[in-house]
């Protein structure tokens, strides 16, 4: 079992043109830096990414979007990035917006075997348009489908050979979820150990879901809102 | 008329010890700034975050600690991150007692409209839809009327909806609604503005009971 790789261009090395791609992160808390970073070198180009927002201008999913490499964007909130509106009122990209908490459970539903869900959320709005209703104890449920995707590119804090994933604070978000969702799962941890050094008690993501692991280098963690109040 | 903050304030009567809350952007967040001196309100972020705290002192903010707005925040002793389908897995199952939001406009059967304007910039509905699908108990912060005078309160949306028949109270500048079987019911009036202004200012099915005190603050 051979799962680390040497940093994120050898592996992303085979990601293809017209490729459908779920990347963890919300906001730019929790993003795969390092796998976005290959990507945009690589120039693979027409791909649909699974994010829950679309980066700014000059970081993040941004970045892929300057480059024209984005196809389609499926999302519950983007619009962040003056790139992005342009490319989508010119017709350039296509862009799917989801219910947040229906993006996160296509996710789930791909990671646990499930071919679809049941959920509340858009009955009665125009993200019911074309979906089956079903009716449980009187309410009305959409049939969402589980994802389909390529690749998943997660960010963890601390991972193992085994690729094992422990994530820190909210930058876990969507991360676990398409760790499990991806057909080939590529993780880049903050720091990488030895199988054996994580508890086993305190590990978030097992690593039968990760099939690449690399540790990322010169993280930016750029905070999109910084709030703060002054010390007394 | 109330303010942003009054509204607010105003929302934060209807806090309960115990209970879980989550704050929609905007006047809701500041909700936050009222909760009652010995209340103990547990903040969901749907994010992966209950137990939100205050934003932390300049120096101390961490990247990857945010809420939903991705703003810079801290958590309180006993707080828990879980990731986002666990997030929405709460709000859906029904764990969250109160739901907080803004709204552009909301109908007399509870409808409500905040995530799409026609001919503008869609930004998309974040996790409002989830919210709105499966809360039991949510709360509108709204401005009464838009700059041109015209009711947000109506009959039926006009907006894209973001859910049918889930608005339960509406705290606007002018008063304070419950959403029951008949429409609006007045609940409360703002200090300074009388039933007829409030009248005035409806469109959707407006129920006026016998009395309509005005707002305690």
């Amino acid at each position: 079992m051979q799962k680390v790789y040497a940093n994120a261009d050898e592996a992303i090395a085979d990601i293809h043109d017209g490729a459908t791609l779920m990347l963890g992160g919300f906001g730019l808390c929790g993003i795969p830096e390092n796998g976005i970073a290959a990507l945009v070198r690589s120039g693979v180009k027409d791909l649909t990414c699974i994010s829950n927002n679309a980066g700014v201008d000059d970081f993040g999913i941004g970045l892929m979007l300057q480059t024209k490499q984005v196809k389609k964007m499926i999302s519950s909130y983007v619009g962040e990035n003056a790139e992005f509106e342009r490319q989508l009122l010119s017709g350039e990209l296509e862009v799917e917006l989801i219910p947040q908490g229906t993006l996160a459970t296509r996710c789930m539903a791909a990671g646990y075997g499930m071919p679809a869900v049941f959920t509340p959320a858009g009955v009665g709005t125009e993200v019911a348009e074309g979906k089956e209703i079903r009716t449980f104890n009187g309410k009305d449920y959409l049939m969402e489908m589980a994802f389909d995707a390529d690749f998943a590119l997660v960010k963890a804090w601390k991972g193992d050979t085994h690729g094992n994933l422990i994530f820190k604070a909210t930058a876990r978000n969507f991360n676990p979820l398409m760790a499990m969702a991806g057909k080939v799962t590529i993780a880049e941890v903050e720091e990488l150990v030895p199988a054996g050094s994580l508890d086993p008690d305190q590990i978030h993501t097992p690593g039968i879901y990760v099939h690449r692991i690399f540790e990322g280098t010169n993280y930016e963690k750029r905070i999109e809102q910084r709030t703060v109040k002054p010390r007394i | 008329m109330l303010t942003k903050e009054q509204i607010a304030q105003r929302i934060a009567k209807e806090l309960k010890d115990g209970m879980y809350v989550n704050l929609g952007i905007g006047i809701p967040t500041l909700v936050a700034n009222y909760i009652p001196e010995g209340m103990t309100i547990t903040l969901q972020s749907e994010n992966g975050l209950l137990g939100m705290g205050p934003f932390p002192f300049e120096g101390d903010e961490d990247p990857d600690l945010i809420n939903a707005g991705k703003q810079t925040i801290t958590t309180i002793p006993g707080s828990v991150f879980f990731d986002s389908a666990m997030s929405f897995g709460m709000i859906r199952a029904g764990k969250v007692d109160l739901t907080v939001l803004g709204a552009m406009e909301v109908a007399d059967n509870g409808d409500i409209a905040n995530w799409k304007i026609p001919g503008k910039m869609v930004k998309g509905m974040g996790g409002a839809m989830d919210l709105v699908a499966s809360a039991k108990n949510i709360i509108v912060a709204m401005q009464h009327t838009s700059r041109d005078g015209a009711s947000k309160l109506l009959k039926e949306c006009t907006l894209p909806i973001t859910g049918l028949q889930c608005v339960t109270k509406v705290v606007s500048n002018l008063g304070v609604f419950d959403i029951e079987a008949e429409g609006f019911v007045l609940r409360e009036r703002a200090p300074g503005i009388s039933v007829s202004e409030i009248v005035e200012a409806t469109e959707g099915r407006l129920v006026v009971p016998d009395q309509v005190p005005e707002m305690q603050f």
